[in-house]
C-alpha cells in the first residue's frame, strides 16, 4: 500500500512487521509458501537442504505484515512468523510520485 | 514502498536451532504434535498436511482442551494423521472410523470426537456408516480430506473420483458417476456442511472450529491435491499448479443447492458452508423418548 500524501491520522496508525522464520531442513519444496505470499516477501534459494529440495529464503523481510498465510498453508509445519513491534508510518513511506489516472487530464 | 526496522527485536536464532537437533524443533504449533514425528510421510505439495495444520490451528484458536478431544482416524494418506496429534488418538480399521467415534461419544458423552478421514475410507468402505451416524445425528464431526482417488495404494479409482478422469483401475478414463459429498451428507441429515480447498486455510480453520463447538453431526469437506496420483494421470500438473487451478475455480457461495455443487475433472468448484441447522441430537432424543417413558410408573390396571 502506498500513499501519495501524508494521511491525517497518520499518527494514529500503525504498521504490523513480521519477522519469517524458515526451518529448512523440513521443507519439502512445494513452493506453497512462496506462490501464494500477499506481499511477495519470500524467494525459492539455489541451496539444497538435506533432503535435496530448495529450501525459501526470505528476499525482503522489511516487506512481511505478520499475515500468517505462510504459516497455515506450510503442509510440512516449516515455516512460522513471530510479530515485531508495529511501528508508525513515516514520512519516508509517501511516494511522491502520482499514480498514471491522476496525471492524465481531461484536456489530453 | 519503503519499510524498514526500527529498533525490533527478533527472537534469536540460536534459540530456533537449538532444539532442532532433538527432532523436536520449535514451530509453535509443535507442542500439538508427537514428538519425533515430524516429519511427515505425506508427499511434496500433498494438501493433508495443510488440513492437519488446520485441525491444529483451530484446535489453539479454538481453545479446545487436550484431555477431551479426540481424533479417530481410518485407513488411507490422511488416517496417518491421528498418529501425528499429541492426543488421544485412535487409528482404526478400514472405513470402520464413524462406529469407533460413535462408541466413544456415546459411552462419554462429554468427548470432542473428530473424525479425520479420507473420501474412499468414509464413502467406499465406510460409506453405510457414514449416512447412518448422520441420519441418527450423532454429535461428531467429520472432517473428509477429498483426493478423488485411493493415494496410498497407488492411484486407484473410488466413490469421488470424476467422470472422464484416467486412474489406474479406470486407463482409458472413469465411466462412473461420483459421489457429491456435499448433497449426500445435506440428504443424510448432516445438520453442518462446509466445503473447502485447501488454499482456504483461515475458513475451514473457522469451520473446524463451529463444527466441534456445534451439537450434531457436522460434516467439513477439505479438497487436497494429490499431485503424485491423481495430479500426474490427469495431466493437472504438479501440486503448485493444482492449487491454481483452486484459486482460479472455486466459487464461493452460501446460496446454491447442494445439489448443483458436483465437482468435475475441470471446472468450477463451488464452496462455503452450504448447511447450517439445528437439530436435536441423537443423546437427547434417546433420553427424550426411550429412558423417559421406561422410567415413567406404569399405569395400574383396573380390575
Amino acid at each position: 500500500m502506498s500513499y501519495w500524501r501524508m494521511p491525517l491520522d497518520a499518527v494514529r496508525r500503525e504498521i504490523v512487521l513480521g519477522k519469517v522464520n524458515i526451518i529448512s531442513h523440513r521443507c519439502k519444496g512445494c513452493r506453497y509458501c512462496i506462490e501464494f505470499c500477499p506481499s511477495n516477501t519470500l524467494a525459492e534459494s539455489e541451496d539444497f537442504n538435506e533432503k535435496g529440495y530448495h529450501p525459501p529464503y526470505v528476499k525482503s523481510d522489511a516487506k512481511c505484515v505478520n499475515c500468517n498465510y505462510c504459516e497455515t498453508i506450510c503442509p510440512e509445519f516449516a515455516i512460522f512468523v513471530t510479530e515485531l513491534e508495529p511501528r508508525n508510518l513515516l514520512p519516508e513511506d509517501v511516494v511522491k510520485t502520482q499514480s498514471r489516472s491522476r496525471r492524465r487530464t481531461r484536456r489530453e | 514502498m519503503k519499510i524498514r526496522f526500527i529498533d525490533a527485536e527478533a527472537p534469536p536464532a540460536s534459540r530456533i536451532f537449538e532444539n532442532l537437533a532433538a527432532g523436536h524443533g520449535d514451530h509453535p504449533l509443535d507442542r500439538y504434535l508427537k514428538k519425533g514425528r515430524i516429519p511427515h510421510i505425506w508427499c511434496s505439495g500433498c494438501g493433508n498436511g495443510i488440513l492437519l495444520a488446520a485441525f491444529v490451528k483451530a484446535m489453539e484458536k479454538g481453545n479446545f482442551d487436550t484431555k477431551k478431544t479426540v481424533v479417530v482416524s481410518g485407513i488411507g494418506c490422511i488416517g496417518r494423521a491421528a498418529g501425528y496429534l499429541d492426543l488421544d488418538t485412535y487409528h482404526t480399521t478400514h472405513g470402520r472410523a464413524i462406529p469407533f467415534a460413535t462408541g466413544l461419544k456415546l459411552a462419554n458423552p462429554k468427548l470432542n470426537v473428530v473424525v479425520i478421514s479420507g473420501d474412499g475410507d468414509l464413502f467406499a468402505i465406510g460409506g453405510n456408516h457414514f449416512i447412518h451416524a448422520a441420519r441418527r445425528n450423532v454429535d461428531i464431526t467429520v472432517i473428509c480430506s477429498n483426493n478423488f482417488n485411493y493415494g496410498m495404494t497407488g492411484g486407484q479409482g473410488g466413490p469421488t473420483t470424476p467422470l472422464e478422469s484416467k486412474t489406474t483401475t479406470t486407463p482409458y478414463g472413469c465411466s462412473e458417476h461420483p459421489f457429491n459429498l456435499v448433497y449426500l451428507a445435506k440428504a443424510s441429515g448432516a445438520v453442518y456442511v462446509a466445503r473447502w480447498t485447501a488454499l482456504h486455510t483461515h475458513e475451514l480453520r473457522d469451520s473446524i472450529i463451529h463444527s466441534v463447538n456445534k451439537p450434531g453431526f457436522c460434516f467439513v469437506e477439505a479438497i487436497t491435491p494429490c499431485p503424485t496420483a491423481h495430479g500426474r494421470r490427469n495431466k493437472l500438473g504438479d501440486g503448485l499448479s493444482m492449487m491454481k487451478s483452486y484459486r482460479d475455480n472455486s466459487v464461493l457461495t452460501t446460496e446454491l443447492d447442494p445439489e448443483e455443487t458436483a465437482i468435475g475433472l475441470k471446472g468450477k468448484i463451488a464452496v462455503g458452508e452450504f448447511v447450517d441447522i439445528d437439530k436435536p441430537t441423537f443423546m437427547d432424543m434417546y433420553d427424550e423418548c426411550a429412558i423417559c417413558r421406561a422410567n415413567a410408573p406404569k399405569k395400574s390396571k383396573k380390575s
